[in-house]
């Protein structure tokens, strides 16, 4: 090969360019390599979500809480000899997890960018939605898994329970029977959504979790305030309300084609646009 | 094997690299050689994708690589060994790169053994490791897939001197069974013993390529010696005589022409020379030369 070393100051003339066509380069021969199938990208995701400490933690802390919880709850009632129903157990653990679930979300996505790991990640699979999308069925997975933990945990209560007082204790129970927790099932995956796409918004775990709380506790607050101001304006922001516009749909009293565009375009607003934004966000980003 | 076509990124204003244009050929290693800042690092990092080029592009074996099925197969990439989760151990790390590639489980312990992480060393938790342990790992990543391409950044950052000679004869013996190898750093040295070709790089601009002997060719123009004998004076005298340019140098002499001239005139005037060698400018000068605009601590650098 030629060298064209210059005098330094001078700008200096391009290397001949690389042939056309690439006749004389070598070629890859790819045709016998297959893609990475999306069920491997699952596993490993699903790998990466427990084989830290802190995202091992996270998960177990997540179980603690819940049992914590719903000890707390069948303590009380016990010393209070309260009607005890085994669905009640079952919509505690929902609350909590809807708190916790979508932090977890969050850090599957933020993770790989405060440690860098996007770097090997993107460039072990290029075709980055995919890898976004493993992380997305890996977040369902816990959060179906921390359904399955909390209505053990609620079997095992009212069970305790049903030899304590077993008059007072109910396997049915009032607040719904267990097909009507389904959508107890999706509001779940919706709420640890959120948290999702405000991971993937942000890119930065703290700032992500911060905003998803101020979503959570703040803003329900605010649009009150805001629609105590005129009628008019409370009956406006229902649409943009998605925890409330959710509510006649977790309790089964959904009817009107209303109720459902409200919940349309509110999980658009707080679902469809930031997880749209922030998917976009990381196939354009730079990788460093 | 990798083609770099007219690669142009700019941020802002700035272009960290400037219609740059390259090829790695198969069976050589491939040094691309500039000061920190040059535009090495974002050149690699757009040859995997990882980041979108302003301008031009890079095909690996003519395919562009975000087109490469399961690209860890086909090119082993080490961009920076310290971008994984601190919390993994060094073998969870090769582990979930094998899972992804598709490889068993045994290869990840024989990538260990070929880069020398002893099985306790692969257990720890990468925070602990040092950087030579972490650069190690970073190579047993890459080689992972069993990849005909490997694209190094930094690979012989925070190696010891042990580490840097293994690491040379690793990539000798790979590019000697065909592989492709295209290696950055900083320090010519390290790259001047492993690289039959070199890019040099300043400014994000290529200022000079080709091999060790083509590079020094260019500079004969600028030949000097370094000469002492018997009798400096006398010596002097002849080669003054014989219209080269000479000054005094510590013991000796410095003389502007090839040590074969200087033998010659030695020869003809009779003294006996005790020590003559080439004085002309070494690798390292004209790494300096060239990328002189580019180094922060130039004096008066301008483009």
């Amino acid at each position: 090969m030629t060298s064209t070393p210059l005098t330094p100051g001078t700008p200096p003339p391009p290397p001949p360019p690389p042939p056309p066509g690439a006749a004389q380069a070598p070629m890859l021969n790819v045709s016998d390599t297959s893609g990475i199938p999306f069920w491997r990208l699952v596993l490993v995701e699903f790998r990466k979500s427990y084989d830290t400490r802190a995202g091992m933690w996270l998960l177990i802390a997540i179980g603690i809480l819940v049992g914590l919880v719903e000890a707390f709850v069948l303590i009380m009632s016990l010393v209070h000899s309260s009607q005890v129903y085994l669905t009640d157990f079952g919509f505690i653990g929902t609350g909590l997890g809807s708190l916790l679930l979508p932090v977890l979300a969050v850090m599957l996505v933020t993770t790989e960018w405060s440690q860098r790991s996007a770097m090997v990640s993107f460039a072990l699979e290029p075709r980055r939605i995919k890898i976004v999308m493993a992380k997305w069925l890996v977040a369902i997975v816990w959060v179906l898994v921390t359904l399955v933990v909390m209505w053990a945990f609620a079997v095992v209560m009212t069970a305790i329970a049903a030899v304590a007082q077993p008059d007072l204790t109910s396997w049915s129970g009032t607040s719904g029977s267990l097909p009507a927790f389904l959508p107890t099932v999706l509001d779940q995956i919706l709420t640890m959504t959120i948290g999702f796409a405000l991971g993937a918004l942000l890119l930065n775990t703290p700032a992500a979790i911060v905003v998803f709380f101020l979503y959570w506790y703040l803003l329900p607050g605010v649009l009150a305030a805001i629609g105590a101001i005129r009628p008019w304006l409370a009956h406006a922001l229902e649409w943009i309300n998605f925890r409330v516009a959710m509510s006649p749909f977790l309790d089964g009293s959904i009817h009107t084609g209303e109720q459902w565009g409200k919940i349309l375009v509110s999980a658009f607003l707080w679902i469809a646009l930031p997880l749209g934004f922030g998917i976009w966000r990381i196939l354009r980003a730079e990788v460093k | 094997m990798i083609t770099v076509d007219h690669l142009t990124k700019t941020y802002g204003a700035f272009a960290a690299v400037d219609d740059v244009s390259f090829q790695c050929r198969p069976g050589r290693v491939t040094g691309f050689l500039g000061p920190n800042g040059a535009g090495k690092s974002t050149t690699m990092r757009v040859m995997v994708g990882l980041t979108p080029p302003t301008r031009g592009s890079v095909t690996i074996g003519g395919v562009k690589y975000a087109d490469i099925p399961n690209p860890g197969r086909h090119v082993g990439v080490l961009l920076d060994a310290s971008a994984q989760h601190k919390g993994r151990t060094g073998r969870e790390i090769l582990r979930l790169a094998a899972m992804t590639m598709g490889l068993p489980g045994q290869r990840v312990d024989q990538m260990l053994e070929v880069v020398g992480l002893t099985p306790t060393e692969s257990k720890r938790r990468l925070r602990n490791y040092s950087l030579g342990m972490m650069q190690r790992l970073g190579i047993a990543h890459a080689l992972l897939g069993d990849p005909q391409v490997l694209i190094l950044d930094e690979p012989a950052n925070g190696l010891d001197p042990a580490g840097i000679r293994w690491m040379r004869s690793l990539l000798k013996e790979y590019a000697d069974r065909g592989g492709t190898v295209l290696l950055s750093s900083h320090l010519l040295n390290e790259v001047e013993l492993i690289a039959d070709e070199m890019i040099l790089i300043g400014q994000g601009r290529i200022v000079a390529h080709g091999d060790k002997a083509a590079l020094l060719a260019s500079r004969r123009g600028t030949a000097t010696s370094l000469v002492t004998s018997l009798d400096n004076h006398a010596l002097g005298t002849a080669l003054a005589g014989a219209g080269f340019g000479v000054q005094p140098r510590g013991h000796g002499l410095q003389v502007g022409a090839t040590t074969e001239q200087v033998g010659r005139v030695a020869l003809s005037a009779q003294v006996v020379l005790t020590d003559l060698r080439d004085g002309g400018a070494t690798l390292e000068d004209l790494f300096l030369e060239l990328t002189s605009t580019a180094q922060r601590d130039a004096i008066g650098a301008t483009s």
